[in-house]
Formats: structure tokens, C-alpha cells, sequence
């Protein structure tokens, strides 16, 4: 919301900006099907390579914003102590 | 030349069989030759809409099996005497809409017909697909309401990617055909404004229907408003969208809910 919705008051252009918002992401997302999907498994097989982790402790999240989305790539590593432990044993 | 033309939304009640039938009936008003087609099948309502409901004998997917010959199947409209119509199954057997099959009807029609306009069913599945399938040009209903938008920017993406002129990397031609349209609350910006939805969804214009009782008036009698109130205003919306159709350039004027039009020329260059 900006001043120029204040001074128009309606409801119209929140709707415009949601879906202007919503569409260039459903624009890419219908060309590119399970983008998410694909950067996940990709993600999780590179950091597989170099440290072990189980797959239930791993959150990827997108959040999109008008000019910038985020990628969040959360993964739960065991302490590498217990690990090398592990491996010696 | 036969069109073929398909009017779709992806999102349902927002005006395709309306349309479907007031072009359609516009069209053949001029003395063209005019076939509308009902790809709803299970929930057919053209037949309805044109108050040719007691009249349907054989069906499309008669047709595509074999029951009926094409000529069995289509009614004549008992006004426009180049009117017709192939009304949809009532059965629920929507997989019978083959590719093939629909194929070989729409090419069977193209050699006798000037229009062939296929009105699709709401949503994504095989009726919306095989109503667009043969299109040579789309006319896309939309409501100024954000669920109408969202559902016709996909119906878009699908044109350009699941027709056969998309895979032989030509282009369907597209045309926004905006219904329901309430000047005064798009004035008050309580309503998407057609500059909204046209920045939007970014295709040519074809027309602007105003929300109006005299639309619903035409479905109750089952006749197109083109036909029961030819001078009314929405009336007026649908003869100037055939012309743009047929490839006149005239400039689009929002229509008021009010009964006049606002004499406000709209700055765009239209479909």
C-alpha cells in the first residue's frame, strides 16, 4: 500500500498490485514446472557430497516479494564430533 | 476462410456461454454462416442459453462415435436462420471427447461453416483442452475481479502452449473480451479498471460487456441479447466486438451500467 492508494481509498488497486505480484511468479512457475523441486534435489545432493544429514531435517522455503523472492535452505547437520566418532568406530 | 474461434476463462460463470451465444447470433445476424459448439459435456447449457433445449436430438459425442452424422446433430436456430448449433452430451463420459474425433468435426465444419465457435467449459481439464485445441483465435472472458484475472492469465499460458497452432510455433490469436463490467465501482476503485486488467493480462481488447438485466433477461428466455434487445446496451458491446472480430478497427467505449454510454473514447487501440 502507498499514498496513491490512500487517495484512491477502493480496494482495486490492492488487487492489482496482489495479482501483478501473484502472475509473474505463476508465469515462471508454469514454464518451469517444480522449480522448488528441482532446487532441492540438486541443493541436497551437493551437500550430500561433503557432510551427511537426514533428509526429514531439511526445510526449503521460497518467499516471493515484488522485485526479489528469498531462497531459505534450512539443513540440520549432526555435530561433526558425534560424527567422526561415529566413523572411527 | 472458416474461423475457428473458442471462448474460454478458465474460471466459471464469468460469461462464456452468454458471449458464445450473443457473437454467435451477431454474427449470423450479418448473414454469416454460424456453428456454435457446446464443449461442456455433463453440463451442457448453450442449447439452454439459445432456447434450443427441446431440440437436441444427437450430441458432439454422437457425432465423434458414430450414433449420428454431423447434419443429425446440429439445430438450426429458429430466428437466424445461419445459426446453428452442436449442443454437448449429457452424459457424463467426457473422455469420449477424442483428440481425432474432435478434429475430424471441426474440419467437417470448416467447409461449410464461416464461424466456428467453440464455447469451452470452465476449468483446465480435457473439455477447456479439446475446445481450444483447433482454435485459430481466442476470445478470453474476463470478470474485473482477481480470481477471473488469475484463471485467464493460465487459460493464456495453455493457448500458447497446448494448440496446435502453438506447436507448429505459430501464434493463437488472443482477444479480451472484459464482462460484468461495473463503471461506476471501477470509478470509485472499488473494481479492477480495464486499464488494470488489460496491463495485466497484456492482450488486445475486444470489448467491454456491462453488467446488465437485460443479459440476464435473454438467458431466462433463451435468446442472445444480441437478438431479444439488439439496441441495448450490452447488446450494442457484443455488435461492436464482432465487428473488431471481423477486423474493424473501432474504438472501445466503456460502457455505464446507467443505460447511456460514456462518450469517453478509450485510448487503446483495440484487438
Amino acid at each position: 500500500m502507498n499514498l496513491f492508494t490512500l487517495f484512491r481509498r477502493g480496494s482495486a488497486p490492492v488487487a492489482r498490485e496482489r495479482l501483478q505480484i501473484l502472475l509473474a511468479h505463476e508465469r515462471v512457475a508454469c514454464s518451469h514446472p517444480d522449480l522448488l523441486g528441482i532446487l532441492r534435489e540438486e541443493i541436497l545432493a551437493v551437500i550430500g557430497r561433503h557432510v551427511s544429514f537426514e533428509p526429514d531435517k531439511v526445510q526449503i522455503k521460497m518467499d516471493r516479494g515484488k522485485s526479489v523472492s528469498t531462497l531459505a535452505v534450512d539443513i540440520e547437520i549432526p555435530n561433526l564430533e558425534r560424527l567422526s566418532g561415529v566413523i572411527a568406530a | 476462410m472458416a474461423q475457428v474461434l473458442v471462448v474460454t476463462s478458465g474460471k466459471g460463470g464469468v460469461g462464456k456461454t452468454t458471449s458464445t451465444a450473443a457473437l454467435g447470433a451477431a454474427l449470423a445476424r450479418e448473414g454469416a454462416k454460424v456453428v456454435v459448439i457446446d464443449f461442456d459435456v455433463g453440463l451442457r447449457n448453450l442449447d439452454l442459453v439459445l432456447g434450443a433445449e427441446r431440440r437436441v436430438v444427437f450430441d458432439l459425442i454422437n457425432v465423434i462415435n458414430g450414433v449420428a452424422k454431423l447434419p443429425q446433430a446440429l439445430i438450426r436456430d429458429k430466428r437466424m436462420e445461419t445459426l446453428y448449433l452442436l449442443p454437448a452430451s449429457q452424459t457424463r463420459d467426457k473422455d469420449a471427447l477424442t483428440e481425432e474425433g474432435v478434429a475430424k468435426v471441426i474440419e467437417e465444419l470448416r467447409t461449410n461453416f464461416d464461424w466456428i465457435i467453440c464455447d469451452s467449459p470452465a476449468g483446465i481439464e480435457r473439455g477447456a483442452t479439446m475446445a481450444m485445441r483447433y482454435a485459430d483465435a481466442a476470445i478470453i472472458v474476463t470478470n474485473p475481479e482477481v480470481s477471473s484475472v488469475r484463471d485467464s492469465d493460465r487459460i493464456i499460458g495453455l493457448l500458447d502452449s497446448k494448440t496446435v497452432k502453438a506447436e507448429r510455433g505459430e501464434r493463437v490469436d488472443k482477444h479480451l473480451l472484459i464482462t460484468r463490467y461495473h463503471s461506476s465501482r471501477a470509478a470509485r476503485g472499488e473494481m479492477l479498471s480495464i486499464n488494470d486488467v488489460l496491463e495485466i493480462l497484456s492482450i488486445p481488447l475486444l470489448g467491454i460487456i456491462p453488467e446488465s438485466q437485460e443479459v440476464l433477461r435473454a438467458s431466462n428466455v433463451g435468446s442472445p441479447v444480441t437478438l431479444n434487445s439488439p439496441a441495448s446496451v450490452p447488446a450494442r458491446a457484443y455488435f461492436d466486438a464482432t465487428r473488431r472480430l471481423k477486423g474493424e478497427n473501432i474504438p472501445v467505449q466503456i460502457p455505464s451500467e446507467a443505460g447511456g454510454i460514456f462518450n469517453k473514447l478509450f485510448g487503446r487501440k483495440a484487438a
